[in-house]
């Protein structure tokens, strides 16, 4: 953030780690600091503490109701938490609007996905663009000038993300026409099309046949490799999720229970209780 | 040919360009309705609250003079001096802007995520507190509007129609500058909406807006750019009817006409709006050349209503809306 000098920061510059196969994880992007959110009498999150690395894929797990969907909506905004901080490039976050959140490279897919059934897939895509054009109305009506480098600027950089989400053939396709396994991935799209500096991926996999979920977690990967995203994600499935990420934080009715990489969550005894239920001798 | 096939030709000629006048103000409905949901009751009213400010900043009136006289016993009501028509229509447009933005500010705000039923009766509100403030600030007499649009029979359309059919069709010359107006006004907002970025956040928010929150578009600017379209599609609205028939209070009831126009074309569909005008306009007209001889005169008052009671049975999402289905 500019102005703001580094006694103002929150945390402290780290340098980060290789993982096993290579791939270059940062310093802190952004910590979750004693979260609690609270809805009217329900606890939802209570006093929840974790950080998200650049460059890392950070899962966050856990049976229905433990919290997780709520936790992604305090990343992105759309849940103001009664208690705790967002610490986001080392500076405490005020509280902000869904949108402001977005705007600031924080981009997102929904549970129930969340697409512009109306529009064309190469519309609901181009929408991801919309705070990267600064051409004025003036211009935007003429065709004229700024307008018109920003255009095809945007359009090669959908089209980009067209060719890598494979979804060439449904671009003039009314989103509300395609199967589900297909639009999860244009909301995908439309995320990516924002060039986020974190991606949160509500349940990316919910709902969909083998084939399908083997593709997402193909595509997920390539996103992190390829443009070294910071993806933060849900998930149900627990081997889809050990195989995909870094690291896992483990929620359970609302408390955290466990956080490191897949190997220690699948040993740590309390996530064995809660979420996969009592261990076989 | 027959004289009952000419007159039906010029009867229909009427309606067409009388169901581009309901069609300006459907218009504005479709705006608002597509973007945020709200039928907005208060359209007409928006429309005569413009072309009561644009008559007023033309003739310079002091605006709320009545009630200032009132409360301090001055004499004031002109500043006197004329501000040019192009000078007031921007300065009207400005207000419409500055309205969007106080709906914005003290309704909408307030009424996130509200049923629409509840929105609705709020827009009611609306329409009656916009009507007092245009009485209050204007006065409620019934004035001229003069904004350089030609009147009166179009020539050209007569002398044509004289030499092809030896019978001259009236045409009022108003009408078809507001017939290409419309035009021009559907043709901006369909580049607005198809090639700007607002344009694009503006449909975003129309189909989505969790969706459009979370690529970054404010709903609340949103919502002012839609008012405030709406206010100036309004305002062109307003000054049809008002150079037509002068800016009277009953301008505001146009707004009912415009119900049936809706239910024919579809509450979400622009060209919608535009041919179901086209449609109530012509039926309207040859409904009368026709049906009046045999059942009695002023069948304009009700032929639309029935046509949209109709509609209502066999398409209720009107001819281009959105098919409603429910999954069970």
């Amino acid at each position: 953030m500019n102005g703001q000098g580094d006694a103002m920061r929150d945390t402290a510059p780290d340098e980060g780690y290789v993982t096993a196969d290579g791939r270059k994880i940062g310093g802190v992007a952004m910590e979750m600091r004693n979260i609690t959110l609270r809805f009217g009498g329900v606890v939802a999150i209570k006093d929840i503490s974790f950080d998200i690395r650049w460059g890392e894929i950070r899962a966050i797990i856990g049976p229905n109701g433990a919290g997780k969907s709520s936790m992604l909506n305090v990343i992105s905004g759309f849940y103001h938490p009664q208690e705790g901080d967002v610490i986001f490039k080392g500076y405490k976050r005020p509280r902000m609007r869904p949108y402001q959140v977005a705007r600031m490279g924080i981009a997102r897919t929904f549970q129930n996905i969340a697409l512009f059934e109306g529009m064309s897939v190469l519309d609901n895509i181009m929408t991801g663009r919309l705070h990267h054009m600064k051409a004025n109305l003036f211009q935007q009506a003429m065709w004229w000038g700024r307008a018109q480098r920003e255009e095809d600027a945007n359009r090669e950089q959908v089209e980009k993300i067209i060719d890598f989400l494979e979804i060439q053939h449904i671009r003039k396709t009314p989103v509300a026409r395609l199967p589900y396994g297909l639009k999860k991935r244009v909301e995908l799209a439309r995320a990516l099309a924002a060039e986020p500096s974190i991606l949160l991926l509500d349940e990316p996999m919910a709902g969909m046949n083998v084939e399908e979920k083997e593709d997402m977690s193909r595509f997920i990967l390539d996103v992190n490799d390829e443009f070294g995203t910071t993806t933060v994600l849900i998930e149900h499935d627990m081997g889809v999720v050990m195989d995909l990420s870094d690291r896992v934080v483990v929620m359970d009715y609302g408390k955290k229970i466990g956080d490191g990489t897949p190997d220690e969550v699948r040993n740590n005894e309390e996530v064995i209780k809660a979420y996969l239920g009592v261990a076989h001798e | 040919m027959p004289d009952t096939l000419l007159f039906a030709m010029e009867a229909t000629l009427n309606g067409l360009t009388a169901g581009v006048m309901y069609a300006l103000v459907a218009l504005g409905f479709v705006l608002i309705f597509k973007a945020s949901g709200i039928f907005n009751f208060a359209q007409g009213v928006m429309a005569l609250f413009a072309a009561l400010t644009l008559v007023g900043f033309q003739s310079g009136q002091i605006p709320f003079s009545h009630l200032i006289n009132a409360m301090f016993g001055t004499r004031l009501h002109h500043f006197g001096w004329n501000m040019p028509t192009l000078l007031a229509i921007p300065a009207t447009v400005l207000v419409m802007i500055l309205l969007a933005v106080l709906v914005e500010r003290f309704i909408l705000k307030h009424l996130v995520n509200q049923e629409p039923i509840i929105l609705f009766m709020a827009t009611i509100g609306l329409a009656y507190f916009l009507e007092g403030v245009g009485d209050i600030m204007w006065g409620a007499e019934v004035k001229a509007l003069d904004v350089g649009l030609p009147k009166g029979m179009s020539g050209a359309v007569d002398d044509v129609t004289f030499a092809w059919f030896g019978y001259g069709f009236y045409i009022d010359r108003l009408e078809i500058w507001a017939a290409g107006i419309a035009a021009l006004l559907v043709a901006a907002l369909t580049v607005f909406s198809q090639y700007t970025k607002q344009g694009r956040a503006l449909r975003a928010v129309a189909d989505d807006h969790q969706a459009a929150l979370s690529v970054g578009i404010s709903l609340r600017f949103i919502w002012v750019l839609t008012w405030s379209i709406a206010g100036i599609v309004a305002l062109v609205a307003g000054i049809m009817w008002g150079s037509k028939s002068g800016v009277q209070f009953s301008l505001s009831l146009i707004a009912l006409k415009a119900l049936p126009v809706l239910i024919l074309g579809g509450f979400t569909s622009i060209p919608g709006a535009i041919i179901g005008g086209l449609i109530i306009g012509v039926g309207e007209k040859l409904f009368d050349f026709f049906m009046s001889p045999i059942i009695g005169g002023a069948t304009e008052n009700w032929f639309a209503y029935m046509l949209a009671l109709v509609f209502l049975l066999f398409r209720p999402q009107g001819l281009f809306g959105e098919r409603i289905i429910e999954r069970v």
